[in-house]
């Protein structure tokens, strides 16, 4: 038994390692990129709720809404099976009629975004409530004008008071990578998934997804705690 | 969209509906009792009791819960014992391994949640009953657990919207549940939009009314002095309205 799990796990040959971390490297590109998307898609749409344009605020009101009540899987398969018919709507209307397709890491990120998206800008909106009024009195006093006081003064601030939500959105955005291993994207579920099946030790190779994505998440939250208190007495 | 393409569509989520709404109601008590022995656990005398409970709501608030589903479901048909123990029965049900998985999940949450409902006890009124003559059970019964529900509340409805979204996941097992439903109408009939937009609205329409639900228990768990209005937005609109016109009033005189 225990001469089997080493080969399991061996770097080269059959052995698993490999894919596990190509799978693995899928996923956290996947996270990386589609948060990042997402922080600054939630930004925007934090300061859409926040401005004076009624129906812009009232966009980002039904869109946090839909997608924070709305399971993430559905969102998954909207974009899956909705991306493709939509960008050949539009090729067909500039004469292209051939068929596109949208592959499952670009659908993938695509859901990490809007996922994290709605979630951050009510982290961020709550971030720009904490600031205090005299801040926004104080850049006016000082001659800015409104988008170079919000540049320059709010959204820093805004950051590191958001802090310790963008951590969990964080956190989400990994797990919610998981699911994308349903529109069959080799990220690492995907491939745990694989192994599990040619080698019939399923139970090892989820055990193992089950103690990397842990891994990740302790490291995330610790990661974040760390940022939080260098940024408190900055 | 057609319109008999509407109707087949509109049957099938019908249906559909009810396991979601089955999912749920069988997982949220699981989880609640779950929560409370790890509550329970956590706040025990004993050392080993408190890292096992603290250790199963950190672990399972870490790994995601299609982890979770799928080590349970797929990962345990490995064991051949397990194959032959009458526990396979269970086991070998997408339904009750979907629901087990969840209700575990929505322990380790839970159990965050009444942590912070306990903490959120003021530590006067604890004193105020003991110092009363109160036993220690009849105390927590009496005075901290009262406190601690009206408190976890608001946070517990938030955990309920995240259980019926978990409920979603069971599709990746083969319990063809709403969001299963959906992808399969969304691969047929190519309405993609049409379909998402009817399911949107039916995890909005749950969400909402189980939320209202809670804020009625809320409500009903507050002593009268201290409640607020339901509709506290709607007046709010109504007072700044009468403001405006007072001032339109004034500014006329």
């Amino acid at each position: 038994m225990n001469s089997t799990v080493i080969d399991l796990f061996a770097w080269g040959g059959d052995g698993w390692t490999k894919p596990l971390l190509t799978g693995l490297g899928v996923t956290m590109a996947c996270a990386c990129i589609g948060y990042a998307l997402g922080v600054l898609l939630g930004l925007a749409v934090a300061f859409a709720k926040l401005g004076q344009n009624r129906w812009l605020g009232a966009a980002a009101t039904l869109y946090t809404t839909l997608l924070r009540g709305v399971p993430p899987l559905l969102v998954i398969f909207l974009l899956f099976f909705g991306t493709n018919g939509a960008l050949m709507w539009v090729a067909r209307g500039f004469g292209y009629a051939g068929y596109i397709e949208v592959d499952a890491f670009t659908v993938g990120v695509m859901a990490v975004a809007f996922v994290s998206a709605a979630y951050s800008s009510e982290v961020f909106r709550g971030a720009h409530a904490a600031i205090p009024v005299g801040q926004f009195e104080a850049y006016t006093a000082l001659g800015l004008r409104p988008l170079a006081g919000l540049w320059t003064v709010i959204i820093p601030q805004m950051f590191r008071l958001a802090l310790p939500g963008l951590g969990n959105v964080w956190i989400m955005a990994i797990k919610e990578t998981t699911l994308l291993s349903v529109i069959s994207l080799a990220e690492l579920m995907r491939v745990v998934g694989v192994a599990g099946r040619t080698t019939g030790q399923p139970f090892i190779f989820y055990g193992m997804a089950a103690i990397i994505y842990l891994v990740l998440v302790a490291i995330s939250s610790r990661a974040f705690h760390v940022i939080e208190t260098r940024m408190r007495w900055a | 969209m057609d319109l008999e393409t509407a109707l087949h569509v509109a049957s099938e989520l019908a249906g559909a509906i009810w396991v979601t709404l089955a999912l749920a109601a069988v997982t949220l008590p699981l989880g609640l009792i779950l929560a409370g022995l790890a509550t329970w656990a956590r706040r025990s005398r004993h050392r080993a009791l408190r890292g096992v409970a603290s250790a199963y709501v950190l672990a399972f608030r870490s790994i995601p819960l299609l982890v979770q589903i799928f080590v349970l479901y797929y990962g345990l048909s490995q064991f051949a014992w397990l194959r032959a123990s009458p526990v396979w029965i269970v086991l070998k049900d997408p339904f009750a391994c979907a629901v087990i998985a969840m209700s575990v999940c929505a322990g380790a949450y839970t159990a965050e949640v009444m942590r912070g409902g306990l903490a959120a006890v003021p530590q006067g009124a604890i004193e105020a009953a003991r110092a009363l003559g109160l036993s220690r059970f009849k105390t927590f019964l009496l005075v901290t657990m009262p406190i601690a529900i009206r408190r976890a509340l608001p946070a517990y409805s938030n955990e309920i919207v995240v259980t019926l979204k978990s409920t979603s996941l069971a599709c990746t097992i083969t319990v063809m549940e709403l969001t299963g439903v959906a992808k399969d109408l969304m691969s047929q009939t190519f309405a993609v939009i049409e379909v998402f937009c009817m399911v949107a609205l039916i995890y909005l329409i749950i969400n909402m009314v189980l939320i209202f639900l809670l804020r009625l228990v809320e409500r009903l768990l507050t002593p009268p002095y201290q409640r607020k209005p339901m509709l506290a937005g709607a007046r709010r609109v109504v007072s700044a309205a009468k403001w405006r016109s007072i001032g339109a009033a004034s500014q006329k005189g």
